[in-house]
């Protein structure tokens, strides 16, 4: 089998992306649910809950990325024009960016809020900052930025894979699909 | 220079001469700190308190007479967040409005050698007094002794945290208090 030629995303990398995309989707409305929320044991174990699933995403996106620098990705369709390639291309480094800013401006926060991440209430994380509720402040709309930024990019991602898919016809959502087999989407029909 | 050897030879004798023993009698609530670590899903939050009051009578060659009482303002508290400022004063924990003030009296000191002694005392929160014992490190530097110690009190005996709170998987039953506690012995003070 050659690089190249490869039409598919490996098992491994559709299992992370996937695990990733389902997560980072219920970590972000959980955190948008919670913040509101008044102060309880209950939002209490919110906050750990989230903290924890943003620890978690952070290491899948570790994996996922050293997977897919020690595996090449499929080609994109090579009837798609240079400018929609490169934007491709821009989307999927800034969703990388994001997945790795994100968790980490999450985790510098609770430090600087005086929270500490205690990963599963088991492994503590180093706080890398000391309290500071100006920095806290601060930190806090960092991560929300953040956050809507990465959001925006995937309802981005998500359009485009559903364009690919709808319009174009293409192969480009089929061979990320954990389901679509070995058949590309023009078999599938 | 005759007077100032004379008091130094008073002093050397001061374990014979009880009048001029050193007392440590002056609180400094300015030198002292009250601090405790609660946990939180596990995870360690420092608090403390910022306001609160204590008499201290204490000579080291005679623990056994020692006396010692404070007042905490619990108003003081600073919990860690104004969320939880806001939410300890409230009448499942601690009752501010109600209960403004933690009292401990000291009950007798035993002396466990090293500078070490262990202190039993009464600890009055919100309306319930219990029974307190806990270890007290002596640091002495000049006129001035550091009481250092900390010791865990369980926030359930003194109904801190009920209703929804009182389940400790959240937040834990153990809170670990540190204390150090400055006082300065007045009559050297007065000597300079």
């Amino acid at each position: 089998m050659s690089l190249g030629s490869t039409t598919r995303y490996t098992g491994v990398a559709i299992g992370l992306h996937w695990l990733i995309a389902f997560a980072i989707v219920g970590t972000f409305a959980l955190g948008l649910y919670m913040h509101e929320l008044p102060l309880s044991p209950q939002k209490l174990k919110l906050y750990s809950w989230h903290k924890w699933a943003g620890v978690t995403i952070f290491l899948c996106v570790v994996l996922r990325l050293a997977w897919r620098f020690s595996h090449r990705a499929p080609e994109l369709p090579a009837a798609m024009p240079a400018w929609q390639r490169k934007v491709a291309e821009a989307t999927h480094v800034l969703l990388y960016l994001l997945m790795f800013a994100v968790p980490l401006s999450g985790w510098l926060m609770s430090s600087a809020k005086g929270f500490q991440t205690v990963w599963f209430g088991v492994l503590p994380l180093p706080d890398l900052l000391g309290k500071n509720k100006e920095l806290g402040d601060l930190l806090q709309e960092v991560h929300e930025l953040l956050n809507f930024s990465m959001a925006a990019l995937v309802v981005a991602h998500l359009g485009a894979a559903l364009k690919h898919h709808f319009v174009d016809r293409d192969d480009v959502l089929s061979r990320m699909l954990p389901l679509a087999g070995k058949t590309n989407l023009g078999e599938m029909k | 220079m005759k007077l100032w050897q004379h008091g130094l030879a008073l002093c050397v004798m001061a374990t014979t001469l009880p009048a001029c023993a050193v007392e440590f009698n002056q609180f400094q609530a300015n030198k002292s700190a009250l601090s405790f670590v609660s946990k939180q899903m596990n995870v360690p939050v420092e608090g403390q308190f910022k306001s609160f009051r204590g008499k201290i009578a204490f000579d080291p060659a005679k623990p056994a007479a020692a006396k010692a009482e404070f007042e905490i303002d619990l108003a003081s508290i600073d919990a860690g967040s104004k969320d939880a400022n806001d939410e300890v004063a409230t009448k499942a924990w601690f009752d501010t409005k109600a209960f403004p003030i933690a009292k401990f009296t000291a009950t007798s000191v035993k002396p466990l050698g090293n500078n070490r002694y262990e202190v039993a005392g009464k600890m009055s929160i919100k309306g319930r007094t219990l029974d307190l014992i806990t270890p007290v490190t002596l640091r002495q530097e000049g006129n001035s002794a550091s009481f250092e110690g900390s010791l865990v009190l369980k926030r359930a005996d003194y109904a801190i945290g009920e209703g929804m709170w009182a389940d400790f998987g959240t937040v834990a039953n153990e809170v670990q208090i540190k204390f150090r506690l400055v006082a300065i012995a007045a009559a050297a003070a007065s000597a300079k």
